[in-house]
């Protein structure tokens, strides 16, 4: 008697043991035959993105920004700081076309401290997201312009108005030739 | 020895009989020589005087700055009046530093290196012959300005055997290499050596288009002092005188693309840096004057003249008898690679080898008109590349397309451009294409390095707040140890 229940126990266990890995093993390759790829574009695209989340674009930061890119709420070109060079990437990313001759978008910028008007409160230093800003407290503030990519948190910040934006103007070594204009057809002839 | 086919190419009209009968005339210095620190490839020299300063002719004014770059000399005796940015010889009409030297006139010399005297082998060592090169400030003076003393040491990096003089002088209008083989042989000769010695190669090739037979005949007189030495004539033929092409036609041997004859064994200097080379061991003479072909049917008395460098051009065409009559085109060069100059006070450099002032009736300009497809941009590009196919791509705005078929491997020596039958600025395309692509490739180390920097900020700000939050607890911590033991501790009365 007690024999038979220990026995009719086992049974139940191995039946339901298999039961489970069965079901088990099912379950596992639908998950993997059935899944859906993760769409991770926006965590590309964030990557390409310079990462100040300096909200020029209109987002609030720049994973914002790339998940509006990804879904077609921005264009590629939206990010001003990136410049052509990000817009470029994204697009490529994305399965876009840019045109790159035509790719003027806003000249580069760098931010430039206005010497007579800084008093040395070392605010934009601390907002500066790619510390492009050196200074000392009291001490005048100026900015490296190899290392400032425009993102206009420290003209913003600065309680005296003491920086602007200024573009970029080309010098002997990054002037190239500019593009032929087009010919006339000649019905404009 | 046969020589080895060059393709395409184009045939021009030379028009150098202008100057080229008119021996080497010598210029006095002008009142005011307008010196630039960059005037050559790489980076620009770093003043060295100050503004008030007393200089001698041959004096040092600008050190060798970082990387690839070379020495600037003053080119008369006289006065530093200002340091400052002055219009550029360049196309662009930007600015660039320049040191402004207010002539004595008296131009005398300051003191030189003490020269090299004695035969070959010289009782010297080729490192030596290069940093004195270096030291004079001594570049590629066939218009290319690159720093002759990193093309003497490229012997560390590069197995070398042959040393190329070019003497092809391939562009219209420009003789002042053909009248300087005429009138200093020797030194060029002697320069040659001193280069072939600094470089350890015994096999020199002096080549010249056939348009220059006194010329050639004038080397192959002074070249008998070294039997290593062959004086060869290459077809005249544009563009002959681009090192890589005249490597391939006197030797056979192709230089693969993005990169220097050297990888092939072989360096290419011009004759006129040869004598610069000369002058500068013979007789410490830094590179202070050079001859300057100025031509064209705009040019009163068109001449060769031995020019101070940074003399501003309206010197010089005053020298020349002046504008007459009114030029359209005023060229730096030749004129199928040369650029146009932005005013006439931008002054002459060490890479200006013709002055040139084009009337209209010599330009042959028109309207673009549509391709027709005739296929003579194909025929006539040295480099093998398709310039029409090219030329679509970037109108497109397909830059990288237009790379991937050899954009890269252009040399900008604008034959599609001379031979297009629809006045197609085929070459001005290209040069647009590479400049920017550099911009280009430019702003992506840029943005590179930028987003690097947040990155670092970012996990900096990370890593203190985290440190700032430790600490916080550990006060906390210790407060509530404080307080559990200020209670456990026997309350005395």
């Amino acid at each position: 008697m007690e024999t038979n229940l220990l026995w009719q126990g086992a049974q139940a266990v191995v039946a339901l043991g298999v039961l489970g890995s069965l079901l088990g093993a099912l379950l596992g390759a639908a998950a993997r035959r059935l899944s859906v790829p993760e769409d991770n574009r926006a965590e590309a695209v964030a990557e390409l993105l310079p990462g100040s989340n300096c909200a020029q674009c209109g987002f609030a930061g720049c994973k914002q920004a790339a998940t509006a890119m990804v879904e077609g709420r921005a264009a590629p070109t939206s990010c001003p700081p990136g410049g052509v060079t990000t817009a470029q990437r994204i697009a490529q990313t994305l399965g876009l076309t840019l045109d790159l001759a035509d790719a003027q978008a806003a000249m580069p910028q760098v931010a430039w401290v206005d010497e007579a008007r800084c008093i040395g409160c070392t605010r934009c230093i601390r907002k500066c997201t790619a510390d492009a800003i050196v200074g000392a407290a009291k001490q005048m503030h100026t900015v490296l312009p190899e290392a400032c990519h425009a993102c206009e948190l420290c003209a913003t910040e600065c309680p005296t108005q003491a920086i602007a934006m200024k573009p970029v103007l080309p010098t002997l070594d990054t002037w190239h030739w500019p593009k032929p204009a087009p010919a006339l057809t000649p019905a404009a002839r | 020895m046969s020589l080895f086919l060059v393709r395409g190419g184009v045939k021009l009209s030379y028009r150098k009989e202008l100057t080229s009968e008119s021996a080497i005339v010598r210029m006095p210095p002008p009142k005011r020589v307008l010196i630039p620190l960059q005037q050559h490839v790489g980076s620009p020299a770093e003043p060295v005087v100050q503004v008030g300063d007393r200089v001698g002719k041959g004096q040092l004014i600008g050190k060798p700055g970082r990387g690839i770059s070379a020495a600037v000399h003053a080119s008369t005796s006289g006065t530093v009046v200002a340091i400052e940015e002055r219009t550029a010889p360049h196309p662009s009409g930007l600015t660039q530093l320049t040191v402004v030297i207010e002539s004595d006139g008296e131009d005398r010399w300051a003191e030189l290196p003490r020269p090299v005297t004695g035969v070959f082998p010289l009782p010297t060592t080729p490192k030596d012959i290069s940093e004195r090169v270096a030291a004079a400030g001594v570049v590629g003076l066939g218009g290319a300005a690159f720093p002759s003393a990193v093309k003497l040491d490229m012997r560390q990096r590069h197995e070398l055997d042959t040393l190329v003089i070019n003497g092809a002088e391939c562009e219209p209008y420009v003789t002042c290499d053909d009248r300087l083989m005429r009138e200093a042989a020797e030194e060029i000769i002697d320069g040659v050596r001193i280069m072939a010695y600094a470089l350890a190669v015994e096999k020199i090739i002096v080549a010249i288009e056939r348009n220059k037979p006194r010329a050639m005949a004038a080397m192959r007189e002074a070249a008998k002092v070294d039997s290593d030495i062959r004086v060869q004539g290459v077809p005249t033929r544009f563009p002959m005188g681009s090192a890589q092409h005249l490597l391939l036609a006197v030797t056979g041997r192709e230089t693969p693309a993005d990169q220097r004859t050297a990888v092939v064994g072989a360096i290419v200097h011009n004759v006129a840096t040869a004598r610069a080379v000369s002058r500068a061991i013979r007789h410490g003479e830094p590179l202070v004057s050079r001859v300057v072909t100025v031509s064209g049917l705009g040019i009163r008395e068109p001449a060769n003249v031995e020019v101070p460098l940074g003399t501003p051009l309206e010197d010089l065409l005053a020298f020349c008898g002046g504008l007459h009559p009114v030029p359209s085109l005023l060229i730096g060069g030749g004129p199928m690679m040369g650029t146009t100059m932005p005013s006439l006070q931008a002054p002459v450099v060490k890479g200006t080898s013709g002055v040139l002032a084009l009337t209209a009736a010599e330009i042959n300009d028109g309207p673009e008109a549509p391709c027709i497809r005739c296929g003579s941009c194909v025929t006539a590009c040295p480099c093998g590349l398709v310039p029409v196919e090219m030329a679509q791509l970037v109108k497109r705005g397909k830059l990288d397309e237009a790379k991937g078929i050899g954009l890269q491997d252009c040399i900008g020596c604008g034959s599609c451009s001379f031979i297009c039958p629809s006045h197609i600025p085929l070459a001005h395309y290209f040069g647009f294409a590479k400049g920017k692509l550099s911009a280009l490739d430019r702003d992506a180390r840029r943005q590179d390095r930028i987003r690097a920097l947040i990155q670092a900020r970012t996990a900096r700000v990370e890593r203190e707040a985290e440190i700032k939050k430790a600490a916080a607890a550990a006060r906390k911590a210790a407060k509530a140890n404080a307080a559990a033991a200020a209670k456990t501790a026997v309350p005395s009365p």
